[in-house]
């Protein structure tokens, strides 16, 4: 797949949010490449004939009723908020 | 050089369950903020999600309604980004594995006339897959409010071919979708409340060219008026944009339904990276041979075939059925009056039903459900105004008492004194001659074949009976004496 040069760490910066000085980028850019470069090695094994799996064990199904559970209530939901208004998460304002 | 347009519609309907799609807290509309969450829909550390069998059958039913093919496997993906109506960065959904694969939905668009059928054709569908819905955020000027009661919603998004040429098309395509959703009980479609959201893909093309042009993403069709507008007024902007000699570039805008324009979301340009993958919290779905013929066994009858057949077997008037059809309950309830009528009475229901009927329950602010008139009562009726014990007006009045209080109509008869006054056959007769001879142009007219003269007559005669007189008993006195 990709070498440090096709990694863009701007896109990946914006992407996730997060605000990079220029010497991290430099420092992510290096350490996210060599993650590419150790996942490249993957890219090499022959999987002629193998069907993709999304999971290893032989489990499918796995559901439950549609019965409806009562919630956690607003308090409790909203305890983590770092901001709160009318029963609702206050945050930075966002365009749609 | 001549344009046409393409259109794909994206349309996403929320499943009525009880719980969530992933996690057992309650699902709905009209809570107070934030009630219906759980560690789950918060994204809290530890949580996993569990599927809900209820919104699978569902989507397993919708696409066997709609002639997909249904996946013996398939599996959930994570949609990953960052927005703060996702509590956990990303949205389960499905990407390369949906659960329903091709189908079609069968359309009708509008005909020469109201009175006639239009044309019917199938649009095709590309896939229906299940995902989560998010949480709702409300703006204001200085923050954005977050409510994650939709958060976990089941969510199917049905996913058109890029088939339609028309803003006719894509709203018939809509209400077939919604008239489908609400004949299986797949979903409300309440538009006002979310239950059915709308994304067009619209671009145009030289006619005769097979390649698709440039994609514009129409979004915040929230009305199916807003659909058939928004959609009409951009093919007419891309249209204007080339003959200006401009050039189309590939955006999202956002339609203002109440302005009736649109505006471009460039911000979001960039955005698109959603890097799928499976998701492994969740186990795949299979889905065998039995599971899905014990769905196919609860699919009802397609709005469309059901109009066909009340045509058919009831010879109801097309413009009747278009009333009818649409709601799954009223076409039932007259189905079921016009059984109980007997022969021949089908049309008569039906008129009661689109102007009485809808106009009592409009007026009562209650559902067919909820209302206290049942088919034995309404087929009472008719059979009453049919055997001449009642005349139209005074019918017009039991029918609101029976609206009202649920009484059979004979009892209503009785206690308001309403029935036809039973009619001395030789005092009718004697009208009937008098009538006739002081209406020699209306005698002539009906001699030389003018069937309708004979109406002439009847005024006469109602008056002399006090517009009591029995309509059926007047007409076929009549015809007897100018057989003479």
């Amino acid at each position: 797949m990709s070498k440090t040069a096709e990694l863009n760490i701007d896109r990946v910066a914006e992407l996730s949010r997060l605000a990079l000085t220029p010497e991290e980028k430099t420092r992510f850019s290096a350490q996210l490449g060599s993650i590419l470069g150790h996942i490249e090695q993957l890219a090499k094994v022959d999987v002629t004939g193998i069907e993709p799996t999304a999971h290893a064990f032989p489990l499918n199904n796995v559901w439950a009723a549609d019965l409806a559970q009562p919630g956690l209530g607003v308090s409790a939901a909203l305890r983590n908020a770092p901001a709160q208004r009318d029963h609702m998460i206050v945050v930075p304002k966002v365009v749609d | 050089m001549n344009y046409e347009a393409v259109i794909g519609l994206e349309v996403h309907v929320q499943i009525k369950t009880h719980s969530k799609v992933f996690t057992r807290v309650g699902a709905g509309f009209g809570h107070e903020p934030n009630t219906l969450t759980d560690p789950v829909v918060l994204a809290l550390p530890g949580t996993l999600p569990v599927m809900n069998k209820a919104a699978l059958d569902a989507i397993i039913k919708a696409g066997l309604m709609l002639g997909c093919d249904i996946a013996p496997v398939c599996k959930w993906d994570r949609k990953q980004y960052f927005y703060p109506d996702s509590p956990k960065n990303y949205q389960i959904s499905q990407y390369d594995q949906p659960i329903c694969l091709g189908g079609s939905v069968e359309i009708e668009l509008p005909g020469a006339a109201r009175n006639v059928m239009g044309e019917h054709k199938k649009i095709a569908l590309t896939r229906i897959h299940l995902e989560e819905d998010v949480g709702k955020l409300n703006h204001h000027a200085t923050d954005s409010l977050v409510d994650y009661n939709r958060a976990g919603t089941p969510l199917m998004e049905i996913v058109s071919e890029p088939v339609m040429h028309t803003a006719e098309e894509a709203f018939a395509y809509l209400t077939s979708i919604r008239n489908t959703m609400i004949y299986g009980g797949i979903s409300d479609c309440d538009m006002e409340k979310g239950q059915l959201r709308c994304d067009a893909n619209i671009s145009i093309r030289p006619v005769g060219e097979t390649k698709l042009g440039t994609k514009v993403e129409l979004k915040n069709l929230n009305s199916i008026s807003y659909v058939r507008d928004g959609i009409a007024h951009e093919i007419k902007r891309q249209l204007a944009v080339v003959a200006a000699g401009g050039k189309l570039i590939q955006e999202t805008r956002d339609y203002d339904g109440v302005a009736g324009t649109s505006q471009s979301l460039r911000s979001k340009e960039m955005a698109h990276d959603y890097r799928y993958f499976p998701d492994p919290d969740l186990m795949p779905v299979h889905v065998d041979e039995a599971w899905k013929a014990e769905l196919r066994r609860a699919c009802p009858e397609l709005h469309f075939d059901k109009q066909r057949r009340l045509i058919a077997e009831y010879q109801v008037p097309y413009t009747i059925t278009s009333v009818l059809i649409p709601d799954r309950e009223l076409s039932d309830f007259f189905e079921a009056t016009a059984q109980l009528a007997g022969k021949g009475r089908a049309q008569a229901i039906g008129n009661w039903i689109a102007n009485d009927l809808l106009r009592e329950l409009g007026a009562a602010k209650v559902p067919l459900s909820a209302s206290k008139i049942s088919p034995a009562n309404l087929a009472a009726l008719i059979q009453l105004l049919d055997a001449g014990a009642l005349l139209n007006a005074a019918a017009k009045e039991v029918f609101t008492t029976m609206f009202a209080t649920g009484d059979a109509p004979a009892a209503i008869v009785a206690r308001l004194g309403l029935a036809a006054a039973p009619t001395d056959t030789g005092e009718l007769e004697a009208w009937c001659r008098e009538s006739i001879a002081a209406n020699a142009k209306a005698l002539a007219e009906f001699k030389s074949g003018k069937e309708s003269a004979i109406n002439a007559f009847k005024g006469s005669i109602m008056k002399a009976a006090k517009g009591k007189a029995n309509p059926k008993l007047v007409d076929e006195t009549l015809r007897r004496i100018l057989a003479e």
